[in-house]
């Protein structure tokens, strides 16, 4: 198992900050648009260095997504910027008419995805905006695993043509990537070889299954972990060639397991190579108040929730 | 400005003509608004519109138009057409299968002269909002215009559009109110209620003007002289265009029936009866 060390923990929403503060000096063409959540969103420093290119919308993300795609039509590329839930699930039909079917150069950028959000509940807490997103013609949709990832990720998509969900939350949480690292979209990333069970993460449970892979170690088994971070496109070929040596894998996702990463997981298996699969996702339900850790733990989604996906996977093959 | 009437009368006629034997072809679309829309949209391609040779999406130099009640697809196509962006026999191609000419206006086809798909109502004035801030970015001082229907106007989210284009300044925008009180279920009056428009549209700070007769082409055109000369001075302009849906056609007009219905074979030869082909049917 490769050692995984961070000396620092920061949340995966500074990483987007961070990055579009970078495109802010790169690419004159990129803009941000927010719907009342600057701080939220980490979006102060782009602000700071491109003003004229920053437009608080206000608490209206419908009318956001339009504005984005009419920027895009003048050949902007602009990035939004609000909670997933605002993001996707209250603004559907205006992604869907106005930018994928519309084919607008539009970067959909999501904070507080998922759970980890904390406190503020289920109805700040999408588990669904994958799965949504995913399902929409044209639409790439990336969900990153830390700070540094996340940072490379907003840059890289701007440099792709299309539009781009990209997903990323608030919990601060080990740095683990490299700092200058090439994102690709569409590439999985090995984060470790093994050969005993798979196990696919994306997000936060990318570390979740780092921490995994050592318990397991410890047991005896050695497992293969790898990092969709683009779940849509697929890196197909990855997943299929690890499955192909382990014979087993396991889904490790902050979402529903209707519609999430596991589901194109397991039409990937069941159209190209049978193999028994487990889900570590929220099993069909809303989230609740609590902190992050809490709520991990109640709706199983941490290390040890994938320990026992692999056991019980591992005794199937 | 000296405006060519005559002509752009022919243009209409013609265009009324293509939009009965569109929706006829196919027996499917939108007559009502499409008729109701027909000289508007020949007064704003034909005469106000700064329009260059071809079609360039991003709109560089020149205006731009987008129509967000997409239903009217009709006279939109058939006015693209005749505008240049696409040969008039495709016009046969409307709502069939394999055609570019879908039953709402889509940019994925690849049909040349739109920008934006419509047809899911309220989207239009966002989309056009942020073509208008585009192009005070690149500091480019052609306008923006944009097409809405009045019952579109239940949509929520044109009211988070109005409301930031003043509080943004977005003074190089027109958006035309299709003001014709008929939405598919029947009167706005009846379905629900608009209540005035001017008074709404200058609570929210905008520039309002009114159109009488809005299938009146000199009075369109005097409109539009007047909400360009409007522009640039930090109010977004909207017209209220009081047309009557299914004009031209009397069996169609001051009814909501024809919002939605072809006319089959009889009933397009009384349409064609009167109106006259003027620059020769598709």
């Amino acid at each position: 198992m490769k050692k995984y060390t961070y000396t620092e923990s920061k949340d995966t929403r500074s990483g987007f900050g961070a990055g579009l503060a970078e495109l802010a000096d790169k690419n004159p063409d990129v803009v941000a648009l927010c719907a009342d959540l600057i701080g939220s969103l980490k979006m102060e420093k782009f602000i700071e260095k491109a003003p004229e290119r920053f437009f608080q919308i206000g608490i209206a993300e419908a009318n956001m997504i339009g504005i984005a795609a009419g920027l895009a039509i003048e050949g902007k590329i602009p990035f939004t910027g609000t909670f997933a839930n605002f993001s996707t699930g209250r603004v559907y039909d205006q992604i869907r008419q106005s930018v994928a079917y519309s084919d607008k150069n539009v970067k959909i950028c999501a904070s507080h995805a998922g759970l980890t959000l904390g406190e503020d509940g289920a109805t700040h807490q999408i588990l669904e905006d994958i799965g949504l997103m995913k399902m929409l013609p044209g639409m790439t949709v990336i969900n990153t695993c830390d700070y540094n990832q996340t940072k490379a990720a907003t840059i890289a998509i701007a440099d792709y043509e299309g539009p781009v969900y990209l997903r990323f939350g608030r919990p601060v949480i080990p740095v683990f990537t490299d700092e200058n690292q090439t994102f690709e979209i569409g590439k999985a990333w090995m984060v470790n070889e093994g050969k005993d069970v798979t196990i696919v993460a994306t997000g936060h449970l990318v570390w979740e299954a780092i921490k995994a892979g050592e318990i397991l170690e410890a047991e005896g088994i050695d497992a293969e972990i790898i990092n969709i971070h683009t779940i849509k496109p697929l890196d197909s070929e990855a997943i299929l060639k690890s499955i192909k040596k382990t014979g087993c894998i396991v889904t490790a996702e902050e979402h529903n397991k209707l519609g999430g990463l596991g589901d194109s997981v397991a039409q990937l298996l069941i159209t190209e190579y049978l193999a028994p699969q487990e889900y570590v996702a929220v099993n069909d339900s809303f989230g609740e108040s609590g902190t992050p850790a809490e709520l991990m733990e109640k709706y199983g989604l941490n290390a040890e929730s994938i320990v026992e996906a692999v056991k019980k996977v591992m005794k199937r093959k | 400005m000296a405006h060519d009437i005559s002509k752009l009368q022919n243009i209409a006629s013609q265009v009324r003509r293509d939009i009965v034997r569109m929706v006829h072809a196919c027996q499917s679309g939108h007559p009502g608004g499409s008729l109701g829309c027909t000289d508007f949209l020949v007064a704003l391609y034909f005469d106000v519109m700064k329009r260059k040779e071809g079609f360039d999406m991003k709109a560089k130099g020149e205006d731009a138009f987008y129509l967000s009640n997409g239903h009217i697809s009709p006279v939109f196509y058939s006015i693209l057409a005749h505008a240049g962006y696409f040969d008039k026999s495709e016009l046969l191609t409307f709502r069939k299968l394999n055609s570019r000419l879908q039953g709402h206006p889509t940019t994925h086809e690849g049909l040349p002269g739109i920008r934006i798909a419509s047809g899911s109502l309220g989207q239009g004035l966002s989309v056009a909002i942020g073509h208008a801030v585009g192009k005070k970015l690149d500091k480019d001082e052609n306008l923006i215009f944009s097409l809405h229907g009045d019952g579109e106007l239940q949509e929520g989210q044109n009211w988070e559009a109005i409301m930031y284009a003043s509080h943004n300044k977005v003074d190089n925008l027109i958006a035309t109110i299709d003001y014709n009180g008929q939405q598919i279920d029947g009167p706005t009056s009846k379905v629900l209620s608009l209540g005035s428009l001017k008074t709404k549209f200058e609570a929210f700070d905008w520039k309002v003007l009114e159109v009488e007769n809005g299938n009146d082409l000199e009075e369109i055109l005097n409109v539009l002289d007047q909400a360009k000369s409007l522009t640039g001075k930090g109010q977004p302009i909207c017209i209220l265009l009081k047309t009557g849906m299914g004009h031209g056609v009397d069996y169609m007009m001051g009814t909501h029936a024809w919002h939605g219905k072809a006319p089959n074979d009889e009933q397009l030869a009384k349409a064609l009866d009167q109106l006259e082909e003027t620059l020769g049917d598709y």
